[in-house]
């Protein structure tokens, strides 16, 4: 059996939970509304985050496009998927929205760009 | 002189926002002068996700944000002019600017919006002791640095403040390779948003100490170190309780600053809390003409509601225009903060000129637990919300209704009460 | 005396160093000026008040007496011909205590022993007249019109830079190490090379006693003594017009409230006598103390409009007036010591002095091509419109501003990094031409700068430094 402290951050009165995992079985308690309970479950059995960062690009008019995770990612694999972003140069023009890497560090999300950075004016 | 109808003084999500807003309510001629290389502001360095959950439902980072309000400002053909600072507003609007193309340039304006954000609290004015060495940056330097330039600032970090730049920089070093050692935070509670103190340090497993402060920063040519301490009620360091973390930079997150220099100029009545101009119903300053919003009127806590509160602008400001730059004025209404809320925004309202809702916003003091927030009209009790909790680092709001008000009103107050 | 490579060599470059190195050009000798630091004005110049003395404080027939009263009017002059900023602005002598009343008398006699001109001595109401912000408690002032203030870095800049354009040599990042009377002259070792001279002058501020001992049995000790101050916005800076001292007395000597050339508010400093030449830490017992007892002067320093704090070391000796001269147990060896307040004054007498003294030991003729003028840096925003307007035109990187706070563009910051003795750091392109001394502290300004510099300067931006070896900014 596992007890964990958590704060909820589904709305900004962040409820402090207390989330317990017995087996299969996962009791949230502290929460006020249902969000909470569903927050604290999936933080201890499935947690995810997405991950933003910035990829070097050649040629282009800014040194760095910003790039995130289409989706989330098990939050397990952020540092597995930030090195595989470091590792990314990538040349101009990118646009917003652009795919740079797909299904990232093993994960079924892709890196996309989040800045559109054009070729250097001559 | 060359003159436009709208002038509007930054090009950041504030700016953008007005523009479009002006733009949809009739006015053809606008120009916005935005000092960096391209349009959206800070929110082009902000490259983290949690924007614009209000606006468009759904959470984007800084630079799509800053996009989806750029591409609008381009498709409406609306003007725009970067590496351009404005360099001084006169009382009568007129407006100089200064780029490479054009040298110094004055234009008249017919109303101005000045939308020019806000900066950081240096190290300089928290009077923090040591040596004046490198390695001490605001968290929106190194954010910067970092994010546009691809540099990292440093490997081993403290960072004071818990603002939500530093706590956002937290992560981001982290995840390229620093180590942050701690954030010390001046107050029993943190000035940041709550997902923030959890996605940011929770998950890296970085302490948050509260009521902890910088006493001394160590190094001579480049931080080697801070101490912290911990501070008492009166926020002043406990002796004795002195702790060294070694470090090679320390970054602060203690405060943002509307940018207010220029509304100066244009001879703006500033109020004391904010920081930010004194405005009326309509975010109309002292000056005639000249309206204000977003971080250079007050700091908020999310961008969407810098978008709404600007396009608010941005409608007043086309009414102002197309009444030939002459509104009849009906009387004025005092609105105040008391007893826990720091200030509104508005401070003042005109009932002849308010919208049938007019949204008030404003920050609390301190951390509150249920409590309510008590609205008097003339010392009479109208309205009681309870709140589950309120903190300083988020931002509250009220509406307030033109049926609700009483014609012989002359004071609004707002309090936290029980 | 021809088989050594330099006529003088002056050891340091700061206010004291660069004006003797001034002084010195006017003359045919092959001077070179060698500096620990990456810049001019590292050490004692750069913090302290900026103050230009009237010179009613030293001692009577003093050398700090006679160098302050002329350098007082020197720097007037100087201003004009060098280009910094100065300003005339006065300064007043508070007493709070009708007991101390004798004291400011004799101050204001001791003034006019020393040639003070204009000396006049007020009421509580009438200096109160001339300056509202003072406290109501003040009984009386001694009021000194000749006074002013200065940029201490602009004029230590100023002088060098003229140095430099008259042929003078500067090697920075060059400690001297050892020097040795050798029968032709001095042989001089530093960590950048060695080097040999007829002369030496010694302006090594609170390293004088370093220097000096070197070469003499007769020791030196200079004692650092550190000062703490804090800077306020300009938008307070019109706070008080003069400089604000206070009578010394029960409370000790009394810290000052003075506008700065720029336009700033600053208030200090404290004294602290230090064992470390390097230590100019701020310390928060220092800035509460120097914050405390300016409120007894101007009861309304806006204490939240603070910009910064810093802190800087005078060179003190004990017998408290500077050593000028040739060390009487070393030939051709010259003290320029224990230049403390009202050192940054002085400065250019003391250069005028020293460097007279050198040329007539080696009986160097005039030079007859001086040219005593320097330009000071093009401040584009202070420019008439038109004027500004032609420079960008021309100059289209006038017009892209990277300071905000002081409105500097690109240009100004070229200009400060490209020109005679530029600027190879961020601290240096601060000292010229203020991008990043505004309100924001540089938090704008400092990644662009960074890489003007690195553009510049062709090193990697990893490489820019704040200011010197080991204050690099980025670690990757």
């Amino acid at each position: 059996m596992e007890i964990r402290e958590l704060t909820c951050i589904r709305c900004p009165i962040g409820c402090q939970l207390t989330v317990t995992v017995d087996g299969d079985n996962v009791r949230v308690e502290g929460n006020n509304c249902p969000r909470g309970a569903e927050y604290g479950a999936k933080e201890v059995t499935n947690p995810t985050r997405t991950v933003t960062s910035s990829v070097r690009v050649e040629g282009g008019e800014l040194p760095l496009v910003s790039v995130k995770t289409a989706t989330d990612i098990p939050k397990d694999k952020i540092f597995a998927v930030m090195e595989e972003i470091r590792a990314l140069t990538v040349k101009a023009p990118v646009h917003t929205g652009d795919v740079l890497i797909r299904g990232v560090a093993g994960t079924d999300s892709d890196i996309v760009a989040t800045k559109t950075v054009l070729y250097t004016k001559p | 002189m060359d003159r436009h109808d709208l002038i509007i003084i930054g090009g950041g999500p504030a700016g953008l926002a007005a523009a479009l807003s002006a733009r949809e309510n009739g006015i053809e001629d606008i120009l916005i002068l935005e000092r960096d290389v391209r349009l959206g502001g800070i929110l082009n360095q902000c490259i983290h996700n949690g924007f614009g959950l209000h606006t468009f439902k759904e959470e984007l980072t800084g630079p799509e944000y800053a996009e989806r309000y750029a591409k609008r400002v381009i498709e409406a053909g609306i003007p725009y002019k970067l590496n351009t600072i404005c360099a001084d507003i006169s009382p009568d609007r007129e407006v100089t600017y200064v780029n490479a193309e054009e040298g110094c340039v004055t234009v008249k304006a017919g109303a101005v919006i000045l939308a020019m954000g806000c900066r950081e609290r240096p190290r300089g004015a928290l009077g923090l002791p040591g040596f004046r060495q490198a390695g001490v940056y605001t968290a929106g330097t190194a954010q910067r640095l970092m994010n546009i330039e691809g540099y990292l600032v440093g490997k081993e970090v403290v960072i004071l403040g818990s603002g939500d730049i530093g706590l956002i920089m937290a992560r981001r070093m982290t995840l390229e390779g620093a180590k942050v050692k701690v954030v010390a935070e001046l107050m029993p509670y943190s000035g940041g948003l709550k997902r923030n103190i959890v996605q940011c340090l929770d998950d890296f497993n970085i302490p948050l100490r509260l009521s902890h402060t910088v006493t001394r920063v160590h190094g001579k040519e480049r931080v080697e170190g801070v101490t912290i301490s911990e501070v008492g009620a009166d926020r002043r360091p406990i002796p004795g309780t002195e702790e060294f973390y070694s470090c090679d930079t320390l970054l602060l997150s203690c405060g943002l600053l509307p940018e207010n220099e220029l509304s100066k100029s244009a001879g703006v009545r500033l109020s004391r809390v904010t920081g930010g101009a004194e405005v009326n119903e309509s975010l109309e300053t002292s000056v005639p003409g000249v309206f204000s919003c977003g971080n250079v009127l007050h700091v908020h806590d999310l961008v969407d509601y810098v978008s709404e509160e600007a396009s608010r602008a941005g409608k007043n400001a086309a009414a102002f225009i197309k009444a030939g730059g002459m509104r009849e004025r009906g009387r004025v209404i005092t609105l105040k903060g008391e007893g826990g809320v720091r200030y509104t925004v508005p401070q003042t309202i005109d009932p002849k000129n308010m919208e049938d809702k007019l949204t008030v916003r404003f920050r609390v003091g301190d951390v509150y637990k249920g409590k309510s927030l008590a609205v008097y009209y003339n010392g009479v009790e109208v309205r009681r919300v309870r709140k589950r909790v309120m903190a300083p680092g988020e931002m509250e709001e009220l509406v307030i209704t033109r049926a609700s008000i009483p014609e012989d009103t002359d004071e609004i107050i707002i309090r936290v009460e029980d | 005396m021809k088989v050594n490579e330099y006529d003088v060599a002056v050891i340091g470059a700061g206010v004291t160093g660069s004006a003797i190195a001034r002084y010195l050009a006017r003359y045919e000798l092959k001077t070179v000026v060698l500096e620990k630091e990456e810049d001019v004005s590292s050490g004692t110049t750069k913090a302290n008040s900026g103050i230009v003395h009237a010179g009613f404080d030293a001692a009577p027939g003093s050398m700090m007496a006679k160098m302050n009263v002329k350098g007082c009017a020197m720097i007037k002059e100087l201003s004009k011909t060098l280009d910094f900023p100065y300003r005339n602005n006065g300064s007043m002598v508070l007493c709070f205590d009708e007991a101390e009343i004798p004291n400011l008398k004799a101050l204001y006699e001791r003034g006019i022993t020393n040639g003070v001109k204009e000396l006049k001595l007020l009421t509580g109401d009438e200096a109160r007249a001339m300056e509202p912000a003072i406290s109501d408690a003040v009984v009386a002032a001694l009021w000194a019109p000749t006074a002013g203030i200065v940029c201490p870095f602009s004029l230590c800049i100023a002088l060098a830079e003229n140095a430099a354009d008259n042929g003078v040599e500067f090697k920075f990042l060059t400690e001297v190490e050892n020097i040795e009377k050798t029968a032709e002259g001095f042989r001089i070792s530093t960590n950048n090379g060695e080097i040999t001279a007829n002369t030496v002058v010694n302006a090594a501020g609170v390293y004088a006693d370093k220097i000096h001992n070197m070469v003499s049995a007769d020791k030196l000790t200079i004692t650092p003594r550190r000062g703490e101050y804090v800077l306020m916005d300009k938008e307070v800076g019109d706070l008080v017009s003069a400089t604000i001292f206070q009578l010394p007395g029960k409370l000790g000597k009394g810290v000052l409230v003075t506008p700065t050339a720029h336009g700033n508010l600053l208030v200090g400093p404290n004294a602290q006598d230090l064992d470390d030449k390097e230590d100019t830490e701020t310390t928060q017992a220092g800035m509460d103390d120097i914050k405390k007892r300016a409120l007894l002067s101007v009861p309304g320093v806006p204490y939240n409009k603070m910009i910064t704090s810093f802190a800087g070391l005078r060179a003190h000796e004990a017998r408290h007036d500077f050593i000028l001269g040739e060390v009487s147990d070393c030939e051709g060896f010259f003290d320029a010591a224990g230049i403390e307040s009202p050192g940054l004054t002085s400065a250019p007498a003391i250069g005028e002095y020293m460097a007279d003294m050198i040329a007539e030991k080696l009986s160097a003729k005039q030079k007859e091509n001086f040219n005593p003028e320097r330009k000071g840096f093009i401040e584009v925003a202070k420019l008439p419109r038109e004027e500004r307007a032609r420079l960008i035109k021309e100059r289209p990187e006038y017009g892209r501003i990277v300071c905000r706070c002081e409105n500097i563009s690109e240009g100004e910051i070229l200009d400060a990094i490209n020109r005679t003795l530029g600027a190879r750091s961020l601290d240096g392109v601060k000292r010229r031409v203020r991008q990043g001394m505004g309100r924001c502290q540089a938090g704008f300004c400092t990644p662009r700068t960074m890489e003007l510099l690195a553009r510049e300067l062709k090193i990697p931006m990893t490489e820019v430094r704040k200011n010197r070896p080991g204050s690099e900014l980025l670690k990757g």
